[in-house]
């Protein structure tokens, strides 16, 4: 995963792991078997394998599976250290059974020019626990104005571009940012919101907002700059990914899109995937996020389109803020939540558990997917291929926020809750960064 | 490294307290019972000394975040009315200006130990953030548009004493609903004692997802006993938002004016009215309106929420209404 991800230097490890029940989708793999680790390096798979003198690993009655990507968050870094370091963000994902995360440019100053985007490369040669890319802006300072120079920021390792926090407003930006990134094979990642009709909602439109008078942010807010920025894709042969989301119509729009062949793909959150807007009752501004949570009808449809491949990637748009922030009345806070160290858990108690989605899929959704969008090296269970691997006892309960966060910041949309899942160890980058 | 933040971040082990936030909270019980309190209270103060010694020794702190005339001079006439000690905090010219969060704000005034915060606030979820940081007993004055429990309460008291029922009235409540705490609160007291409500108004102020009649025929309010006008709110209405074209054509649609009353109809309006714009002024000052003994409930049904969400109940308070401060 040269040129795009970037890790600090770790020792390869050099392990057995023994008793798990090996589960690779996407190699076809599922069966109790033994893996060797060899210097980072996979060396080999079987019913039985030569410990070597290595640190040999029981995990009986554990799923090893390849480990997780997470293509959405925040790094808060440069600007908002007091939230989150490369270090602690990095740090959170491995523990949450991530290998790779890639981070948004929505910093201060934003990533829109190499010499930001180099710091931070820099920055993730020291400091990262895990491999990290990171995304550059679409338009400079994400104003909305002038596109930034994606030739360049490419060459310096931008993994994709995004205004992700604000929407490009102007179709006929849209238009030239579409022609421009085809020069650069890399995708845009798109914050579909229409501000005029968003504009001044912090909670879905519909009967919560009603009874509690919010200002809405209908569905319609999004789904129509879905399809619009869709159709410009079409339109202009060009590669988009739609970030985080939030309404039925969306999906909706993307599957037929993808039907009609435009290159178009989708993520969804934990937090839109488990809840609706029925949980800002508490008026906790811990579920206060953008886009928001919605109906019912939205999550039931996020997580068919999960299922069926619309919807290729699970992201978590790991929105760190300081604890003063949120500290407030909900409409004075703002919008984001954490969860890297809770998107597995979260989604295989409420979504794999109860019957929504298999194993399998969720797995793939949070690894091979995520890699096919951003042609990022797919974590696998294969001899020859660098170890990006995540150990999982299902069977574990636990409740979020007992243990400390390795993120700098604790605005989890889970506080109290008590999952089912945890990661037990985590290998990225040939490196073991996790270990429970 | 941050560390599991409860809910409730008061000291542990602290007792549940009893607030008033949100007209959501309250039973069928809940409501008749501080209306008989504020009726017994109503009583006392027909007598030459209007104090009752019921809360001597007490505070309560009003803590007001948004301008008002009814609201903030009732919560401070009626702890006076009980000898409670008051403490009256606006924002302007605290140190609110100086940038202060509500959290602090609350710590602050909660190291007086005061017995009972009354709180107005621009924002949704003001109130219970104040619940949850101090050890006072809460009672919410107007949190955004969310709530305005004391105007439901007091409002559903003026229609008992003036109507003599709650169950079986049909009321039109007509004007801006979307921008309205006040008409939020009313439809949830008014399902709570079965009084059947209508929504009339411009179709961009109508939440169509509120459990409501709802229609923008200015007709509709024919069938009603009651028609509670709300004031058409400017201060919220945002520049080029367009929920109606001008206040002449709201005026001159849903405005009430004599005519569209039927004789013997009430009126009602929380206050402070915008005359000639959602009311005609006729209509204001006619014997069919109630608004000025809204005021007058105001004072009663407050004494009796802070009261009530101090003893936890009505509980000797026939003896304490007939007592007179020593």
């Amino acid at each position: 995963m040269a040129d795009m991800l970037w890790q600090k230097d770790l020792p390869g490890a050099n392990l057995v792991v023994r008793g798990a029940r090996v589960l690779d989708p996407v190699e076809d793999i599922d069966a109790v078997l033994e893996v060797r680790i060899d210097d980072g390096t996979i060396a080999e798979i079987g019913d039985k394998v030569d410990a070597n003198e290595h640190r040999v690993l029981d995990a009986e009655g554990f799923v090893l599976a390849p480990a997780f990507i997470d293509p959405h968050v925040h790094l808060r870094t440069p600007g908002r250290e007091d939230e989150e370091t490369v270090a602690t963000g990095t740090a959170a994902a491995a523990a949450g059974g991530y290998c790779s995360i890639l981070a948004m440019p929505n910093t201060d100053p934003v990533v829109d020019s190499a010499a930001t985007l180099g710091a931070l490369v820099e920055t993730a040669r020291r400091e990262a626990e895990v491999p990290v890319g990171f995304l550059a802006a679409i338009t400079r300072a994400q104003l909305g104005e002038e596109l930034t120079e994606m030739g360049e920021l490419a060459e310096t390792g931008a993994v994709g571009f995004s205004d992700d926090g604000v929407p490009i407003a102007s179709a006929g930006l849209m238009r030239r940012a579409l022609q421009y990134a085809s020069i650069t094979d890399r995708p845009l990642a798109l914050h579909c919101e229409e501000p005029t009709l968003s504009h001044g909602g912090h909670v879905h439109e519909g009967r919560v907002a009603a009874e509690l008078g919010f200002a809405g942010y209908p569905s319609v807010a999004e789904s129509v700059a879905v399809e619009r920025d869709l159709s410009l894709a079409g339109y202009e042969h060009g590669r988009v990914h739609v970030l985080h989301l939030s309404a039925a119509e969306s999906a909706e729009a993307l599957r037929r899109a993808r039907e009609d062949g435009v290159a178009a793909s989708g993520e969804v959150t934990p937090h839109h995937l488990v809840l609706t807007d029925e949980a800002v009752r508490s008026l906790d501004p811990n579920v206060k996020m953008n886009p928001p949570l919605r109906a019912e009808r939205d999550r039931a449809a996020l997580v068919v389109a999960l299922r069926d491949g619309t919807i290729e990637a699970v992201a978590t748009d790991h929105a760190p803020h300081a604890a003063h922030e949120k500290e407030v009345p909900f409409e004075a806070a703002p919008f984001g939540v954490t969860g890297l160290e809770t998107a597995f858990a979260s989604l295989y108690t409420h979504v794999v558990k109860p019957g929504l989605l298999p194993l399998e899929t969720l797995l793939e959704r949070m690894s091979a997917g995520p890699a096919r969008i951003f042609g990022l090296d797919r974590p696998r269970v294969a001899a020859g291929a660098r170890a990006n691997l995540v150990l999982l006892d299902l069977d574990r309960e636990w409740r979020v926020g007992e243990q400390p966060f390795r993120s700098r910041s604790g605005n989890s949309w889970l506080l109290g809750a008590t999952l089912s899942g945890a990661v037990r160890a985590t290998v990225a980058g040939g490196s073991v960064v996790y270990e429970s | 490294m941050i560390r599991l933040v409860t809910d409730d971040l008061r000291p542990p082990g602290t007792p549940p307290k009893r607030h008033l936030l949100s007209v959501a909270d309250l039973t069928r019980d809940d409501v008749e019972r501080l209306l008989d309190t504020a009726r017994t209270f109503a009583a006392s103060l027909e007598r030459h000394v209007k104090k009752l010694p019921a809360l001597k020794g007490h505070l309560v702190v009003n803590l007001f975040y948004e301008s008002s005339t009814r609201t903030s001079s009732s919560f401070e006439l009626a702890a006076k009315r009980l000898s409670a000690d008051t403490l009256t905090v606006k924002s302007a010219g605290s140190s609110v200006d100086k940038g202060e969060s509500l959290k602090d704000t609350a710590l602050t005034l909660g190291a007086y130990d005061p017995d009972v915060i009354v709180i107005r606030h621009p924002q949704i979820g003001a109130p219970q953030l104040v619940a949850r940081v101090t050890d006072a007993h809460v009672v919410n004055a107007g949190d955004g548009k969310h709530q305005h429990p004391t105007q439901a309460l007091l409002d559903l008291y003026t229609l008992r004493e003036e109507l003599g029922r709650l169950e079986g009235l049909h009321v039109a409540i007509v004007g801006d609903v979307l921008h309205s705490r006040v008409a939020r609160s009313l439809l949830q007291a008014f399902a709570l004692v079965g009084i059947r409500t209508t929504l009339v108004g411009p179709p961009a102020l109508l939440p169509r997802e509120l459990p409501a009649e709802m229609t923008s025929d200015i007709d509709a309010i024919r069938d009603a006993d009651v028609v509670y006008v709300l004031r058409m709110q400017n201060e919220r209405m945002q520049p080029g938002a367009n929920f109606v074209p001008s206040l002449r054509e709201y005026s001159a649609r849903w405005g009430i004016t004599p005519a569209r009353l039927r004789p013997g109809q009430k009126v009602m309006h929380p206050g402070p009215m915008n005359r000639g714009v959602e009311i005609d002024p006729r209509v204001a000052d006619s014997p069919e309106s109630l608004v000025i003994d809204e005021v007058r409930s105001g004072l009663v049904v407050r004494m009796a929420v802070i009261y009530d969400v101090l003893t936890g109940g009505p509980v000797g308070v026939e003896a304490l209404a007939a007592a007179e401060v020593a």
